[in-house]
């Protein structure tokens, strides 16, 4: 048993590089975080990554890990507080927690519900944590076998997990997947160097869109615009009471409900894609099955709450599996996931198998990590739940500046240029309409994500076998169809077909709401545009340099069929089919309207290419402030000052400027106006 | 009196003419620049997990101990376009802007397109002024059983196989061995499209690539092993260049040939003509000046005399050849003359040279440099 030596020494060493001095403080530091984050609705794992990416530039790769695990195992966590106390899921994994977590909270068993919340979240990540532990154990021989083939296939596979994703209509998963692809690869091709999409007279396209910018624009500036123009009150909390114990006493009792929960949780974040938002109904409907009074769910059941909360922490365990063992992101929080890992490792670390061979023990501290990131989580839940559950009544207008700052700095530190924000601005705009119309937003991201193996591994598989055929069909073959690849091949065609019959079945989030047929078809024109201009540029390129052609010709030729195909559909269906979803119809009520909101952040981008980013923050923080927020003159100030101090720490930790606009071209301005 | 010596100009080419004149003034002026309570940043035109970003965060604590005034030494990165962009940009600056507060790090992947005639190059290597050159050198390696058809130096043997090279692309370092190989007569074909040469040896370990090369650093931390274990025979060194210019041994690896010797000995493979001159112009500008440290145009010579005694008292520090060893490897840290004339030779590649391997890129991998 060679490798359990292996595994078991790479245990110890991970368990030494995670007690470090600064490494636990990072933990902490990401805990702290990743429940700030998790407590505000609709802000999740992947909007938390996305904010922390510029920051693992450079770092000590165990403490960037640490901060990452730290975020990202708690935010199913905290983001129980809303759920409970304000009736909105804090995140796409605690949605079936407010069935059952709300009307507790109404009784004034707030307390009571949140601890076995918690309790059952600590066993749930508990769990997931010991079974990533054997799972490596036991698939990291098999894993070390991979070859290109076997890359390519699984990257297949991962792609395959769209079907899923794809919520209602699957087909516009695969287009949205189709797209993100198409986005992944603008830019300089690998093969041959072609452009896609891209003149060198743009330089900045011809470097491609970095993950950071698509991340922060199809999933926190969609976010982030809807709840502002909601701005929900704080007016409809509930308390929290008392009854911790009772809570504690609670989970114990259902003990194994919890462990079954975990289960779930542990295997449903496996399958890569299926991730967040169903593992927790699906431990609800269990927790219902195995009750037999089913009568009290919906009206304070506190199995309703174990159950689901055992399993969304569960799941964050299960789907680093996918991640670890074959870098093929389990969910939309896990590719941003990998993209930091890349960043943390000076190159040197990547996630897959290269990743299980030479640094095993980086693999395990993840483990280690995510497991200690869940007890520390609970603790601080439950020690210092009443200043938690506080910042829930923290009014989104003012917390939205804040982020749309965070948020420009952090796209900006990718390329740093104007041009990051420009192309934030437009994916941004991009998820804005997505989430209106239904079209997934993690079918978008992974395809993106998986756009650039897929590429690469098609086209050296396609090379390397090219050259064993020449020297004998049998050495092709076999490099090709090796037992792993025809394995795979049956996993990926299993997975299609049970996964779009279990798409139907899984109506992640309730109903859909609808509007007129007008505004998703000329959404779906738009996308149909830009695939066929995709897929003529491609075209355009030359014979000589037909590997950097193949990929984004076949991909948008796919995604254009399926879009083709949307549109005959949209033509003959009604306009109550799923295919016409538009959230308009529900948002429209919100106080505020779309492109007022999103004007303050077009604003702050065309002041950035005026005065600078620092002057134009200032005046986009304080006029928000003012008007939007309705703050007195003085707090506007206060609140600006402290805005900007944030921003040039920053800015000295990190050692950046900030983007420079048009003044700068003519006036030199001392730092940080420069 | 090191700042006079060093900087009593060279005899290589533009830059090093440029430099002498400065010299004289240097000798009338007589004294250096103060730095004192300043910050300097030193550009590096890539991102932060690169070879260059390790090779200036290993220089600048130590040279903001050395220079005058002992100023901040910020590494800041401006990576895209391949280093072209934070190139073209380091062009437009003036040494009166930063008056001695900014400095500039290349690459060989800065060096290639200037070399090669890439349309978005907008810089002049002779424009700026080098402090610092830093070598490195570069170890081919084979699987045993193709490493056991090489008859001593003679490499005939591998002229029958296919050879599968996972390739950055051939525009840029990997340029010097896909060259070299052709030479040989071997028949490789890159796969093109991995990230680093770390992927190119993990393809090499995986059994799908059966040649590679790696930078010497690379080789002995990723490849020695192999070779310990059996699974990799190194075939031989791109060498490393005497005061004289001529190719010799690699001091990292003397016990492995150079190329040189290996072309000597296999029949068909020429050591002058002009597929050698390019091949070795190349090299030239690709390894024993990888990364140089340029002020910008314009500098006086006190500015310029000041960083090239810094980066000689970081030299002539007693721990330094351990530090360096450690972190860069055994490679020569050339200032003054040896910079000019690094820099001379690793920017002056002859037309002809030029012209071939633009020919070559264009007939063998379709490359247009337009």
């Amino acid at each position: 048993m060679e490798f359990t030596s292996v595994a078991l020494a790479a245990l110890g060493d991970a368990a030494g590089l995670i007690f470090q001095p600064p490494v636990p403080g990072y933990l902490v530091l990401g805990v702290v975080m990743g429940l700030c984050i998790g407590v505000f609705p609709g802000l999740g794992g992947i909007a938390g990554l996305s904010l922390l990416l510029p920051f693992m530039f450079g770092m000590d790769p165990v403490s960037g890990l640490a901060l990452m695990t730290g975020m990202v195992a708690v935010v199913p966590t905290s983001d129980t507080f809303a759920s409970v106390l304000m009736g909105i899921p804090g995140s796409s994994a605690s949605q079936a927690t407010v069935l059952d977590g709300f009307p507790l909270a109404k009784r004034g068993e707030a307390a009571r519900a949140l601890s076995a919340a918690f309790s059952s979240s600590l066993f749930g990540g508990l769990v997931g944590a010991a079974f990533l532990t054997v799972f490596i154990l036991v698939a990291r021989p098999l894993v070390l076998e991979f070859r290109t083939p076997e890359l390519l296939m699984i990257t297949v596979f991962g792609l395959s997990m769209v079907g899923i994703l794809a919520g209602r209509v699957a087909l516009k998963g695969i287009v949205a997947a189709g797209l993100g692809m198409m986005i992944g690869t603008i830019g300089e091709g690998d093969s041959t160097g072609e452009l896609r999409m891209a003149t060198y007279n743009m330089p900045y396209l011809a470097d491609g869109i970095k993950l950071v910018i698509v991340g922060l624009g199809v999933f926190a500036i969609p976010e982030i615009v809807a709840l502002l123009r909601q701005n929900r009150s704080i007016s409809n909390r509930s308390p929290l009471g008392g009854g911790w114990l009772a809570g504690v006493g609670d989970w114990f009792a259902n003990k194994w409900l919890s462990v079954r929960c975990s289960i779930i949780g542990v295997v449903v974040g496996v399958i890569p894609g299926l991730g967040g938002s169903v593992v927790d109904w699906i431990a609800y409907g269990h927790a219902v099955q195995t009750t037999p009074d089913k009568s009290k769910f919906g009206s304070g059941e506190i199995r309703g709450v174990i159950g689901p909360e055992s399993s969304n922490n569960a799941k964050e365990g299960g789907g680093l599996v996918p991640t670890l063992l074959f870098g093929i992101p389990g969910s939309g929080s896990m590719a941003i996931f990998i993209g930091a890992i890349a960043l943390l490792g000076s190159g040197n670390v990547e996630v897959g198998p290269s990743m299980l061979k030479n640094n095993l023990d980086i693999t395990y501290a993840i483990v280690w990590l995510l497991a200690l990131a869940n007890l520390v989580g609970t603790l601080i839940c439950i020690a210092a739940s009443g200043g938690i559950a506080r910042l829930t009544t923290i009014p989104f207008s003012l917390l939205a500046p804040f982020l749309f700052m965070i948020i420009s700095f952090a796209a900006f530190q990718s390329g740093q240029n104007l041009m990051d924000l420009v192309v934030l601005f437009a994916i941004g705009f991009l998820g804005i309409l997505m989430r209106r119309f239904d079209w997934s937003r993690p079918a978008f991201l992974i395809g993106f994500v998986l756009s650039n193996p897929a590429e690469t591994y098609a086209n050296q598989a396609v090379q390397i076998a090219r050259s064993r055929f020449r020297k004998e069909f049998e050495a092709g073959i076999d490099y090709i169809f090796s037992p792993i690849v025809i394995v795979l091949i049956i996993i990926t065609l299993l997975s299609v077909i049970v996964g779009l019959r279990q798409a139907k079945n899984t109506m992640a989030g309730g109903a859909v709401e609808h509007g007129g047929k007008r505004a998703p078809l000329i959404f779906l024109l738009a996308v149909l545009g830009y695939l066929i201009a995709a897929f003529v540029n491609a075209s355009l390129i030359p014979d000589y340099a037909a590997a950097d052609r193949v990929f984004p010709r076949f991909v948008s030729g796919v995604a254009i069929a399926g879009a083709v195909i949307l549109l005959v559909q949209m033509v003959f269906r009604s306009e109550t089919h799923p295919i016409f979803a538009d959230r308009e119809s529900v948002d429209a009520d919100a106080p505020h309207g779309l492109w007022s909101t999103l004007a303050w952040f077009a604003g702050l981008l065309i002041l950035t290419s005026l005065l600078g980013f620092i002057m134009a923050l200032t005046i986009f923080l304080f006029t928000f402030i003012r008007t939007r927020a309705g703050k007195d003159f003085r707090f506007a100030a206060i609140y600006t000052a402290v805005g900007i101090g944030f921003m040039c720490l920053m800015a000295r930790l990190l050692r950046r400027d900030f983007p420079p606009g048009l003044v700068q071209e003519y006036v030199n301005l001392p730092w940080p106006l420069t | 009196m090191t700042i006079l010596k060093t900087v009593r100009g060279g005899m290589f080419g533009l830059a090093a003419a440029a430099a002498a004149t400065f010299a004289t003034w240097s000798v009338a002026d007589g004294h250096g620049i103060n730095l004192e309570g300043k910050t300097v940043e030193w550009v590096i035109p890539f991102s932060e997990t690169g070879g260059s970003a390790k090779w200036a965060n290993f220089y600048a604590p130590l040279l903001s101990e050395a220079l005058p005034g002992n100023p901040a030494v910020v590494v800041k990165f401006m990576p895209g376009a391949g280093s072209t962009k934070g190139a073209n940009w380091f062009q437009e600056q003036k040494y009166e802007d930063s008056a001695g507060t900014l400095i500039f790090g290349s690459s060989g992947s800065t060096q290639f397109p200037y070399l090669l005639g890439d349309p978005r190059v907008r810089y002049e290597y002779n424009d700026w002024n080098v402090v610092l050159a830093s070598g490195t050198g570069g170890v081919a390696y084979l699987p045993p059983d193709l490493a056991a058809r090489m008859n001593g130096l003679d490499a005939s043997g591998l002229k029958d196989t296919d050879f599968i090279y996972g390739s950055q692309g051939a525009t840029r370092l990997d340029l010097v061995p896909l060259l070299a190989w052709e030479m040989l007569g071997l028949n490789v074909e890159p796969v093109f499209g991995i990230k680093g040469r770390g992927d190119g040896r993990l393809m090499f370990e995986r059994g799908e690539a059966n040649i590679d090369y790696q930078t010497s650093s690379s080789f002995l931390k990723g490849v020695t092993p192999l070779v310990e274990a059996g699974t990799a025979v190194p075939m031989m060194s791109w060498g490393a260049l005497d005061a004289g210019g001529n190719i010799v041994r690699d001091p990292t690896f003397p016990d492995m040939p150079t190329f040189k010797e290996v072309c000597e000995s296999t029949p068909g493979c020429k050591t002058s003509g002009e597929q050698w001159d390019a091949w070795k112009a190349f090299f030239v500008a690709g390894f024993p000046a990888q990364k140089m440290v340029f002020l910008p145009a314009g500098a006086p010579d006190d500015a310029i005399a000041t960083y090239t005694a810094a980066f000689e008292a970081v030299k002539a520090r007693a721990d330094f050849s351990d530090i360096s060893a450690r972190r860069l490897g055994k490679y020569p840290q050339m200032t003054g003359d040896m910079a000019t004339g690094a820099l001379a030779s690793a920017t002056a590649v002859p037309d002809a040279a030029k012209a071939f391997v633009v020919g070559w890129l264009k007939d063998r991998y379709g490359v247009s440099l337009k």
